[in-house]
């Protein structure tokens, strides 16, 4: 089989231009290095919606991530994604930073951000009383929102799926040849065929352009590591939106933030790293974050701390993104160099990118059957967020909804057998955990992990000492018997 | 399913209140209990050691028999458990609601709750170790679970931090499980965990335990491959002291680092919490803030040993019973349980004086191991009203001193304000 | 010339500090420390032939559980434990299975039995 499209990289890029192109009647795969959908930058950033004010007026960035955040909202709904647009302030906390918030606003005003307005120190205490009483005022962006962005990018791969993608996971892209106007592209062990490329490989981005055998390719990436801490829901109303620190030569600063699911998210920090895939967390990362949220929200507390992540980024050279049709090779889009607002523009990446390969002369035509909604063969929506007359329903229909695996986040044993058998299904703990809370709670899996992995062994009619964590090389437990093996 | 007793969670506080409101005269079948897990019993099904039930059967049993004890107390009295039953919401009206595969989506409302949910483990999430995030980190539980239950070995070569009897319990567990237990690490300068299993857990297999050190990073990107431990400065806020760093290789990490009450339903309906015991503020009846809802065992604050947990079920079960009966008695006077030097918390907070009013047990941990110091009760005005001495005191051991009915009316009597609760070193 | 050894009494949870004096043959001359007869029991015993109780698991078929709790219904030798887990590992029993039933008798020692800790219906 050949395809007409292979996108290579299954992160919100990816998996985004996958739904998109799924509406048409050409075929499409996706290969991914890693195990899952959203396994690089895509499962670990801020989770902000960015409203657009942040960019250089007249760039790729600037247009793509106010038109994606325009359009988030009803990407989000057909999805079946939890989305909110709780706005976002960046606060300034002397004249300096007053001065930038109103160089800030000026870009957001020529990249058509709406409805900005700068605050007073008691416009911004007002919406948000737990500031630090050093903030002297704000950039307050209503249309950001937040959005959980691996849950987004799950969507749109079942989304996809469900319309005829195909996804190929643990394929690293190690080898390209072409004949004809044919790419093979193979891990080493197997090979896709497709007529197109689209090549959206996050931080490994640079790296795949050369494997397709791009010389002198004109971005680089610079990996750079941001570290987050996830606080307890308990304190997730600490803040009604996205705090920023205004941004200074020194760096972005670090923002606190409410999660779609009600934790409170703190971070990032941003250090350049040799290994592009070292998403380590270290001890002097967690003391600069929680300092610098503490700047914003003096009563943050560590003691709330329930996790801690952080993720790499795709820092491009050019500090664009990169998104356009090769020069050299034809049938190959970049979409390089996809850092933040990389999840915020991801709609209007996807629709970019649709364009590009139409003017590459992809012939698209709307498919009769195109299903632009995500469909769970299982439950509407999760157990956690059904009404009680939808819960008592749900276990009618079956009874496996009325027991309760996750205790922290209320997920069911019939929630985890949906993601386990949806078209992009859960293999492993993290999948699981990914597509439905199961573990990212207070107790962080300490008392569902082991029931989720007898599910997944049953699901896979294996047995526990073959179910991982996170990846095949992942294993929780082994067999007794063959210890010596 | 109309109760009028509904007992929140079926592990040894549950069943144990169960039992007692039945023997106070509560018949069975107003007596419901919620059970998450697929059998009563809670976690003692997965402690398999011994060390149960000497003070409360005279004879030392495993995890397993002394759940089983109580689970044949309460099915001989005919009282009703509803298996993999998850309450999901408690409103301070008692009203509950809950789900379970056998009953669907379920409301009830009670005369009166016991609040028996256990606890849960402090993660590697709460700590914040830094590192990478591979498989191979287990809380002592979980790792106890997958052990004792499914048959699995979570790791061959594994550290454990934390010496609280669960990691001792579990080195030894792992040890005759065929695995290496290379160390023990414990941040405090002392061992959480009871004497006896240090004895039996880490010296009878040559287990290092190494005080005043924690693990400072974890290694490994699918699977541990290895953890960093340091010694930490007792000075300086048990911060690691630089240098003194040591790479460990092992494929697993256990973490025994301090259990938490599970209290999301007591704080939904607004109970009053004891902000060092993170479980309900209760009389000596284990009544809550809230008149008919009572919470005992782990879910109150955590127990040493779980011969406490049944006894102080006992009371709730009682006094639940009584006051669905009709026969609770009204308070003259209410005297808040204040704790003094070397005392970090007490249960109950506040002892309740009528006109019968029984003698009262006061539970309470210390604060740091202290040797020959004598344990106090007082009234505001210093009065002490019971002592005792004891030669040395640990924060992992509960302590007790009881007042007696007589003290207690006495108090009444002399229009105290207070109880007061304190060490006095020798 | 005594010798006095210091042990941790692990017969219950109190874990009593004991000190036993030996004369130069090795006989004991005094146990003090224990706070019940069973300390000075366990202090003779733990200096002359140290025994513990094993607990663990055997596989368990017919149920929907995997494993069966066990234990030694008396000490056995310490020195036994590992020997002891072996026969375990290989021991395997089918549900129902009643608190008490002896899963093997004259384990490790004559009169010792490996004997069941939980009820599994089958």
């Amino acid at each position: 089989m050949i395809y007409d499209v292979l996108i290579i990289g299954a992160g919100i890029t990816g998996t985004m231009t996958a739904r998109a192109l799924s509406a048409y009647g050409c075929s499409v795969a996706v290969a991914e290095a890693g195990s899952d959908v959203a396994w690089g930058a895509t499962k670990a950033n801020s989770a902000i919606v960015h409203a657009g004010y942040d960019c250089v007026p007249g760039t790729m960035k600037a247009r793509l991530n106010v038109r994606g955040c325009a359009m988030m909202e009803e990407a989000c709904a057909a999805l079946g994604v939890s989305y909110k647009r709780c706005g976002s302030h960046v606060v300034a906390f002397d004249e300096d930073d007053m001065a930038t918030l109103r160089d800030l606003y000026e870009r957001g005003v020529k990249n058509g951000v709406p409805d900005m307005k700068i605050l007073s120190q008691a416009e911004l205490r007002e919406m948000e009383p737990n500031i630090s009483p050093e903030a002297v005022g704000s950039l307050w962006a209503p249309t950001a929102g937040i959005v959980c962005p691996y849950g987004l990018a799950i969507a749109a791969a079942e989304n996809a799926a469900t319309n005829g993608v195909k996804f190929y996971f643990d394929f690293p892209v190690s080898d390209v040849s072409r004949a004809g106007d044919v790419y093979y592209v193979s891990d080493g062990k197997e090979t896709i065929a497709a007529r197109r490329i689209v090549n959206a490989a996050g931080v490994h981005s640079a790296e795949v352009a050369g494997i397709l055998g791009e010389h002198d390719f004109p971005v680089t990436i610079i990996p750079r590591r941001g570290e987050y801490i996830v606080m307890d829901k308990s304190v997730g109303n600490t803040v009604n939106s996205t705090l920023f620190v205004a941004p200074s030569p020194k760096g972005k600063g670090i923002l606190v933030a409410q999660t779609v699911d009600g934790n409170l998210l703190v971070g990032p920090n941003a250090n350049e790293i040799a290994d592009a895939d070292d998403v380590s967390v270290t001890a002097d990362g967690l003391s600069e974050i929680m300092t610098g949220a503490l700047r914003l929200i003096p009563t943050v507390s560590q003691r709330n701390s329930i996790t801690n992540f952080a993720g790499v980024r795709a820092t491009p050279s050019t500090h664009d993104f990169h998104i356009c049709i090769s020069e050299q090779l034809s049938g190959v889009i970049h979409a390089v160099g996809v850092e933040s607002p990389g999840l915020a523009s991801s709609p209007a990446t996807a629709e970019y990118i649709v364009e590009l390969l139409a003017q590459d002369g992809l012939v698209l035509e709307k498919k009769s059957d195109y299903i632009p909604t995500r469909r769970r063969d299982g439950n509407p929506k999760p157990f956690a967020h059904m009404t009680d007359e939808e819960r008592a329903q749900a276990i009618l229909r079956d009874p496996a909804y009325g027991r309760i695996i996750c205790r922290c986040e209320t997920v069911t044993e019939g929630d985890l057998k949906d993601a386990m058998r949806s078209p992009v299904p859960a293999k492993d703990l993290d999948m699981l955990k990914r597509r439905t809370r199961a573990g990212m709670g207070r107790c962080q899996g300490g008392f569902c992990s082991p029931r989720a992995a007898v599910l997944l062994a049953d699901e896979q009619e294996t047995s526990l000492d073959h179910i991982g964590k996170s990846g095949k090389s992942s294993w929780l437990v082994y067999d007794r018997d063959e210890e010596e093996a | 399913m109309n109760k009028k007793l509904i007992i929140i969670g079926g592990g040894p506080a549950g069943l144990a209140a169960a039992a007692a409101a039945f023997d106070a005269g509560l018949p069975a079948e107003e007596i419901l209990i919620l059970e998450r897990d697929r059998e009563p019993g809670g976690i003692l099904n997965q402690c398999i050691h011994a060390g149960f039930g000497l003070h409360r059967f005279g004879e030392e049993l495993s995890g397993p028999e002394y759940a089983g004890r109580y689970i044949d107390m309460v099915r001989e009295r005919g009282i009703e458990i509803v298996t993999d039953a998850m309450v999901l919401s408690l409103t301070d009206s008692r009203e509950i609601s809950f789900v379970s595969p056998s009953t669907g989506f379920v409301r009830l409302q009670a005369e009166a709750i016991i609040l028996a949910m256990g606890c849960r483990e402090r993660t590697r999430g709460a700590l914040c170790i830094p590192g990478t995030r591979p498989a191979g980190v287990y809380t002592a539980g979980c790792a106890q679970r997958y052990v004792n239950v499914e048959g699995f070995m979570p790791g061959k070569k594994v550290v454990i931090l934390g010496s609280g009897d669960i990691g001792l319990i579990m080195a030894r567990r792992m040890t005759l499980e065929g695995a290496k237990v290379l160390c023990v690490c414990e941040i405090m300068p002392y061992s959480g965990g009871l004497a006896r299993n240090i004895v039996q857990c880490l010296d009878d297999f040559g287990i290092p335990l190494h005080l005043s050190h924690t693990v400072t990073e974890i290694h490994g990107k699918d699977r541990v491959t290895g953890v960093t431990i340091a010694a930490v400065d007792e000075a300086n806020g048990r911060r690691p002291i630089p240098g003194t760093e040591q790479y460990i290789e092992c494929d697993t990490l256990l973490l025994s680092v301090g259990l938490i009450p599970e209290n999301e339903l007591t704080r939904g309906a607004a109970i009053e919490m004891d902000r060092v015991t993170s479980g309900a503020s209760v009389n000596q009846d284990r009544e809550t803030s809230v008149p008919g809802i009572y919470a005992c065992g782990n879910a109150l604050h955590v127990h040493d040993l779980v011969d406490f947990v049944s006894e102080e079920a006992e009371l709730a079960g009682r006094a639940a019973a009584a006051r669905i009966l009709g026969e609770a008695e009204t308070a003259k006077c209410v005297l808040p349980v204040k704790t003094g030097f070397g005392v970090r918390y007490s249960v109950p907070q506040r002892v309740e004086i009528g006109e019968g009013t029984d003698k009262v047990r006061l539970f309470f941990r210390v604060d740091t191991p202290r040797k020959k110091v004598r344990l106090i009760a007082a009234d505001d005005s210093g009065n002490v009203l019971v002592k005792r001495t004891k030669t040395a005191v640990a924060p992992g051991e509960m302590e007790s001193l009881e007042l007696s009915a007589e003290v207690l009316s006495g108090l009444a009597a002399n229009g105290a304000k207070e109880i007061q609760l304190m060490l006095e070193e020798m | 010339m005594t010798t006095v050894k210091k042990l941790t009494c692990v017969v219950c949870p109190a874990g009593c500090p004991v000190e036993v004096t030996l004369d130069e043959n090795g006989t004991i001359l005094s146990v003090t420390g224990n706070t019940c007869p069973r300390g000075k029991k366990y202090a003779e015993s733990e200096l002359t032939h140290p025994v513990r109780t094993l607990t663990t698991t055997v596989a368990l078929e017919n149920s929907v559980e995997h494993r069966l709790p066990v234990k030694t219904d008396k000490p056995i030798p310490k020195e036994s434990l590992f020997a002891a887990m072996e026969i375990a590992e290989k021991t395997s029993v089918s549900a129902p299975v009643k608190r008490g039933d002896v899963i093997i008798a004259d384990f490790i020692e004559p009169g010792t039995n490996l004997v069941a800790c939980k009820t599994v219906e089958a």
